[in-house]
């Protein structure tokens, strides 16, 4: 029998693939930090170049949009944050429902049903929602609030079904991760099911719940077809919900086309991009930050 | 008062339940019964026409299956690559740690900012110019992030005992990882690359910026460097910039088509999926 | 006796935790040597001392010496490839893999390099012979392994094992899991390997100890108390420790 030190060929052979894969693997890993990194300079790259020709106090807090001479970008920065407030407002609370109502109401059946629907929810590209915004909603605002229907009204409520889903399934898992015991708890002290969810799950399962609406917020800020197909592109900063006006990610994708590559307007609207990045990583940060505090409070509640 | 409460509550969670699926049912309804009477042979495969009515949406359909598959070719091999690796090979580190971050940020970068990115490397700085390749790049790093976290959860999930079982018979982890772990998590891995590839197909923000909004003259053309609309950017555009008479026709069509084609790789994946399940655990 | 395997003053802290201390134990080749104890008394992780498979686990720090053969296995021109070939294990729950049967004990050989079929169905065929398992196997070779019962997947798992031809076989708690005839059977199939193989057997069960046995070892809280002839272990053990764990006093 060989002695354990001695390889033969094949070990030998087997050993270098085992290195060889290794590396392999560890570099497509290392790829995916390379690509993030490089998607944040070339951003800032592009976007900061635009401070060389226009003052960034006027940027952020004008709302004059008027490229070349006057860039004031705090219509559609407000317009991102208004539509996103609106449909965290509106699909917040109705997901939460959902989600308690998946997790803690629903008989088997009715499981079944939701279960697949919210899948077929997320399935639905976000263009054919802008569409179908267009096609029903839209005439429909029309009628009762006048104009031409786009606005953000009309963004926000397009935007809180598309976060839905993801409102549903994260609260839902958070729901249905908390340990049965606070449930038998308050039951076996005499106390409604409404009582329980509302007194002891909900604010037990909290930071998964936050978790849920920061994520659908990421969602929302960042999303450009349905909302332009929407919102009524027009750089005016509104006066009620229910005028056309601009959010960061439709400005981009209106005038994009029109601008010469490495002119101030166009590096203008690549800061737009930069804020947005900006934002949605600070909202992952936030994110981990909730998740940290909770496990440093300890889960035992 | 404890009891009314109740009773109210239960009552509002089924409504909000069922108003749930009623929309996504009435959503449904509406696309495919304004959609599918649009669909005939004609407008599936039949080219679009600038002005005038009866344009078809073949090229876009062509494209977006083209820089679909493009797009798996790059993002696949990296994407399970770095899922093995984190699944199988990583020990808790900085450099883990870091991985999982970057995963996490690509992840919530949104499509149009990736889309710009997509446009100053592929387009402006490797000089590909507005085309598929461009298009099915920047794809590929949209979807890189979930086919790592795809891999990751599929292999997470074969159990312990398999690799034990492997190396206490002297195989390296590569031979265990190679012949035991993906053979177990294969069927995992198909399943969400399916889910993945349908998701992507209804992309247009990524896209409209690297693989444009123009379709080549001939169809098919299969020349990776030519413009590449899809049918999701069709969508978008056609009601943007509604020069023909009937965009109206051509976007219900194209929003049912778009959705079909989701709606079967889901199926697809679906049954065949359990039954190979099924299979494996030794029926 | 002369050894085949040979522990000196092996210790094992995981963290914080000294799991093994001092353990020095001499395993005579071609005999079944069972350790016996207490659970969470460290006998499965000496056992996994002896094929390194505590090399997978962080933070498990490992002094002393641990020869086999005469050569130390934690030294650095050891391979663990090959001692895993030679120094083989069974475990507690039956773990074949979600291939057919014949992939199941096939695999062993085609990593280990062997390509040519005709070896491997004879590789396979002896192996499932000298598992006891050929006779209720034979015609369903290529079905999922997953389909066996329990006690079958067992031995299927130590057919496994012997088609890389191993000269010891570490076996832990191979029966907990099965029903009584699986494990009547398994044990009648050791009395038939060790004629081949040196066997280490991690058991909780002291019947099958006595039953199976020639060497039996007790550990204790990480201690090996004492070793020696299963006989002169269970009527005359040295040790009160031994003595009132064997008379049922705890554990």
């Amino acid at each position: 029998m060989t002695r354990v030190s001695k390889r033969d060929g094949y070990a030998k052979r087997q050993w270098f693939y085992d290195r060889f894969f290794r590396s392999l693997f560890v570099l497509s890993a290392a790829f995916v930090t390379l690509v993030v990194v490089a998607i944040i300079i070339f951003l800032a790259r592009q976007g900061l170049s635009t401070f060389r020709e226009v003052s960034p106090l006027v940027f952020h807090f004008s709302t004059r949009w008027a490229p070349p001479e006057h860039f004031g970008a705090l219509t559609f920065i407000f317009g991102s944050v208004a539509v996103t407030g609106l449909a965290v407002l509106i699909g917040g609370p109705l997901g939460l429902a959902g989600a308690v109502f998946m997790a803690k109401l629903a008989p088997a059946w009715a499981r079944s049903i939701m279960r697949p629907a919210t899948d077929l929810f997320v399935g639905i590209p976000s263009v054919v929602y802008g569409w179908i915004g267009l096609s029903v909603f839209r005439p429909v605002i029309q009628e009762y609030a006048g104009g031409a229907g786009f606005g953000l009204f009309l963004a926000g409520i397009i935007l809180a079904i598309m976060i839905l889903p993801t409102v549903i399934s994260v609260s839902e898992d958070a729901l249905r991760a908390l340990p049965l015991r606070f449930e038998m708890a308050s039951y076996a002290l005499g106390a409604t099911r409404w009582q329980t969810i509302w007194r002891v799950l909900l604010p037990a399962a909290l930071p998964g719940l936050v978790t849920a609406i920061i994520l659908a917020m990421a969602r929302a800020i960042g999303e450009t077809m349905a909302v332009s197909m929407l919102i009524g592109n027009s750089p005016l900063f509104p006066r009620s919900l229910f005028v056309p006006t601009a959010t960061l990610t439709t400005e981009i994708v209106l005038e994009m086309g029109n601008t010469p590559f490495g002119s101030t307007w166009n590096n203008a609207l690549f800061y737009m991009a930069f804020i947005l990045l900006v934002i949605s990583l600070a909202l992952i940060g936030i994110i981990r930050f909730v998740i940290q505090r909770r496990a440093v409070y300890g889960q035992d509640m | 008062m404890g009891r009314i409460c109740d009773r109210a509550a239960t009552a509002l969670l089924w409504l909000a339940g069922a108003f749930i699926v009623a929309l996504l049912v009435y959503f449904l309804g509406y696309i495919f019964i304004r959609g599918l009477p649009v669909l005939d042979l004609g407008f599936i495969f039949g080219l679009p026409r600038e002005l005038g009515t009866g344009g078809g949406v073949g090229p876009q359909l062509f494209n977006s299956f083209y820089i679909l598959a493009l797009s798996l070719l790059f993002s696949l091999p990296v994407g399970v690559g770095a899922g093995i690796y984190l699944a199988e090979y990583a020990r808790p580190s900085r450099l883990t740690r870091a991985i999982r971050l970057s995963t996490e940020c690509l992840a919530t970068v949104p499509s149009i900012v990736l889309g710009l990115f997509g446009m100053i490397v592929f387009v402006n700085l490797f000089g590909w110019g507005l085309c598929i390749l461009a298009g099915a790049a920047t794809l590929a790093l949209l979807n890189l992030p979930v086919l790592v976290r795809v891999t990751e959860e599929a292999l997470r999930a074969v159990p312990r005992s398999y690799r034990e079982g492997s190396l206490a018979l002297g195989a390296t982890r590569w031979q265990t990882v190679r012949r035991v772990v993906i053979p177990a998590a294969a069927v995992g891995i198909v399943t969400g690359v399916t889910l993945v590839a349908g998701r992507a197909l209804g992309e247009a923000a990524v896209l409209i910026f690297t693989a444009g909004m123009s379709v080549s003259r001939f169809f098919p053309d299969p020349n990776p460097f030519a413009a590449g609309e899809t049918l999701a950017v069709h969508l978008w555009y056609v009601n943007a910039e509604a020069l023909v008479p009937d965009a109206a026709r051509i976007a219900a069509g194209s929003a049912a088509l778009l959705v079909l084609v989701v709606l079967c790789f889901n199926l697809l994946v679906g049954l065949p999926g359990r039954l190979v399940q099924r299979r494996l655990t030794g029926k | 006796m002369e050894g085949k395997i040979l522990v000196e003053g092996l210790n094992l802290h995981y963290r914080d935790f000294h799991a093994l201390k001092d353990v020095n134990i001499v395993v005579p080749p071609q005999k079944i040597t069972a350790l016996i104890g207490p659970s969470g008394c460290g006998k499965t992780t000496f056992l996994r001392v002896l094929n390194r498979l505590n090399d997978l686990i962080e933070g498990v720090r490992i002094e002393g010496k641990v020869l086999l053969d005469g050569q130390d296995i934690y030294s650095q021109d050891c391979d663990v490839v090959t001692l895993r070939k030679r120094v083989g294990m069974v475990f507690q729950r039956p773990n074949p893999f979600p291939m057919s049967v014949y992939d199941n004990v096939a695999y062993g050989p085609r990593i280990h390099g062997v390509r040519s079929k005709r070896k491997l169905d004879e590789i396979v065929e002896a192996s499932l012979r000298g598992a006891a398992l050929w006779e209720e196997v034979r015609d369903r070779l290529f079905r999922s392994a997953l389909g066996l019962s329990g006690g079958q997947q067992q031995r299927l798992c130590i057919a496994r094992l012997l088609a890389v031809e191993p000269e010891v076989v570490l076996m832990d708690e191979p029966t907990s899991a099965l029903d009584p005839i699986s494990t009547l059977k398994i044990e009648e199939l050791l009395r038939d390997l060790k004629q081949k193989y040196t066997i280490i057997i991690v058991t909780h069960n002291m019947q099958q100890a006595a039953r199976v046995s020639d060497v039996t070892a007790f550990f204790l809280n990480g201690e090996l108390v004492e070793y020696g002839a299963t006989d002169a272990i269970f009527t005359k053990p040295r040790d009160k420790r031994t003595e009132d764990y064997i008379t049922g006093r705890f554990g």
